[in-house]
């Protein structure tokens, strides 16, 4: 087993709040699909965040694919993130740029060269199901459709592990299970997932690992879980 | 860096002026009104300056000789001048020739009530020295002095002491003037940029997301700002170059009449111009770096 994620003894303190997250141990392998549930304010976006450096821990490590990222140097930080694809609620889509454009974006910045970024957007168009939406702005899609394009720039750059905050957030239960089945099926090819969510549904029915953080502590962790905290 | 890259950056730069049109507009007359005052203030100096220094080359020293002095004392002054330190050249004038020039200086008019003067000439008779150094004209005035026959000792200093203090006011005026500009047009161009960013905060969210490194991001606003100087350095150096050309075609003869030089057109016009584009330029990255600088930090 290769260890994408391990986290030791981490602990994340905002200014006004009493530890966010606190002593979190946790490792994640290649190939893992891993809820992460718990209540509003748990800390299960401060999880997320940490492994993308947005947020640096207040204390312990983190390791990404085996190298330690705690002390990582602002400038090194866009190279951790190219190995790993972050998908939002929101979708952070640009409005004015067609599907094929906000895919071909997330190469271009990273200065690809223009055949491998085509190559590229139409393979991920291909895997996210929307290659005759290609020439679409993001407001021409639904809901679902549009997360699947950030799931798509998520993934172009083949990253290691794909990292989701609520992706399903916004949709309503239809277009979510599109979302699921996509995440689903990149995980089949191999990518890692760590997907924090609140859909109930979706975690009962397609049973994956589960971590539950409740004021910022694990208080649970299940191989095939469920979602917990029955009514 | 790519030149793909480098084209990118530089189309989003150009998209991001069009973007704050009147912003833009704003920084641009900022800069372009900054440098015609700075160079309307190099042209006034570099004349002031060449004329002083003309000037300078013509301070002589005038050593008014005693009414009383024999030729022979005369002969014994004049050897005893040319063995003083850094005296370059002696001249005699005598009283004669003295009123000659001085009838000649006043014109038609006042003609005759000096040429009634000529019985009895009231000037003296003049050595005039030329120090070796320009610099060195009051060393050479005092060590004269100190000679017999002599009624008085005389030089152009005070002409070019004014002429100095006038230049540095000048000076000092334009400095302040240019300083205030200055700080005006990094202000204006700086928050222009920070307007571009904050229209473009979610795409510079998605490129810090994707892995696009600080410096990628940061082009197009750096090359936004250099445009804004750039573009605002393209009036005053038309001004500059017509301008000057213009003044130097129409007034250069006639000045040169009154013995003031003015400094030819090149290439001083284009050295000038130059330090104009560079100002512009430096003004417009240094706000295009003070704006983003805060934006970037994670
Ligand atoms: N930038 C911040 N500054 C200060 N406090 C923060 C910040 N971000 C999160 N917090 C606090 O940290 C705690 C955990 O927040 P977090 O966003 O991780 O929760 P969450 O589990 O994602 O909640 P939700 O399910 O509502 O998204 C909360 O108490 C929150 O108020
Ligand atoms: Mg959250």
């Amino acid at each position: 087993m290769i260890t994408i994620i391990e986290m030791m003894n981490v602990t994340k303190t905002y200014s006004n709040v009493v530890n966010a997250l606190n002593n979190i141990d946790v490792i994640i392998e290649k190939g893992e699909f891993v809820y992460i549930v718990g209540p509003s304010g748990a800390g299960k976006s401060t999880f997320i965040k940490m492994i993308y450096r947005e947020e640096k821990p207040t204390s312990g490590t983190i390791l990404i694919h085996g190298s330690d990222i705690t002390n990582l140097k602002e400038n090194r930080v866009p190279y951790l993130r190219r190995k790993i694809g972050v998908v939002f609620q929101d979708f952070k889509l640009l409005p004015k740029l067609s599907v094929f454009e906000n895919i071909a974006f997330a190469l271009e910045v990273i200065e690809e060269p223009r055949d491998i970024i085509r190559k590229r957007v139409m393979e991920v168009l291909d895997v996210v199901n929307l290659k005759n939406k290609a020439r679409f702005l993001p407001q021409e899609l639904s809901g679902g459709e549009q997360q699947r394009v950030s799931i798509a720039r998520a993934i172009v750059n083949d990253p290691r592990v794909v990292i989701a905050d609520e992706p399903t957030g916004n949709l309503d239960p239809d277009t979510s299970w599109e979302v699921m089945a996509t995440l689903e099926d990149i995980n089949r090819h191999g990518t890692t997932i760590l997907m924090a969510t609140h859909n109930r549904e979706i975690v009962n029915t397609v049973k994956k690992r589960v971590i539950a953080i409740e004021s910022g502590r694990i208080v649970r962790d299940e191989l095939r879980g469920g979602y917990g905290y029955e009514r | 860096m790519k030149g793909r890259t480098l084209l990118r950056h530089g189309k989003e730069g150009m998209k991001n002026l069009g973007r704050n049109g009147w912003m833009s507009f704003a920084s641009i007359s900022a800069v372009t009104i900054m440098l015609l005052v700075v160079g309307v203030f190099i042209l006034l100096i570099m004349n002031m300056n060449h004329f002083m220094d003309s000037v300078e080359e013509d301070v002589e020293v005038r050593v008014y000789i005693e009414l009383t002095a024999s030729d022979a004392d005369q002969e014994e002054l004049k050897s005893e001048l040319q063995q003083l330190k850094h005296v370059k050249d002696i001249t005699y004038l005598s009283k004669d020739e003295g009123l000659d020039q001085l009838i000649a200086s006043l014109g038609e008019e006042n003609k005759e009530v000096f040429e009634s003067l000529r019985e009895e000439n009231p000037l003296n008779d003049v050595f005039v020295l030329q120090a070796t150094d320009p610099q060195l004209t009051a060393k050479v005035a005092d060590q004269a002095e100190t000679l017999p026959h002599i009624d008085k000792v005389d030089y152009g200093k005070q002409v070019v002491d004014q002429l100095f203090n006038v230049t540095k006011v000048f000076r000092t005026i334009g400095v302040i003037l240019v300083l205030g500009l200055m700080f005006t047009a990094m202000f204006l161009i700086s928050n222009t940029i920070k307007l571009t960013i904050v229209a473009r905060q979610n795409e510079i969210q998605i490129m810090k997301l994707v892995g696009a490194t600080n410096g990628f991001i940061r082009w197009p606003f750096f090359i936004e700002g250099l445009l804004l100087g750039a573009i605002g350095a393209v009036v005053p150096i038309a001004v500059v170059m017509g301008g000057y050309h213009y003044l130097y075609a129409n007034f250069a003869d006639r000045l040169r009449l009154q013995f003031a030089e003015m400094v030819p057109v090149y290439p001083m016009t284009i050295q000038v111009s130059l330090i104009l584009l560079a100002m512009g330029t430096i003004v417009g990255v240094w706000g295009s770096i003070a704006s983003v600088r805060k934006f970037l930090k994670v």
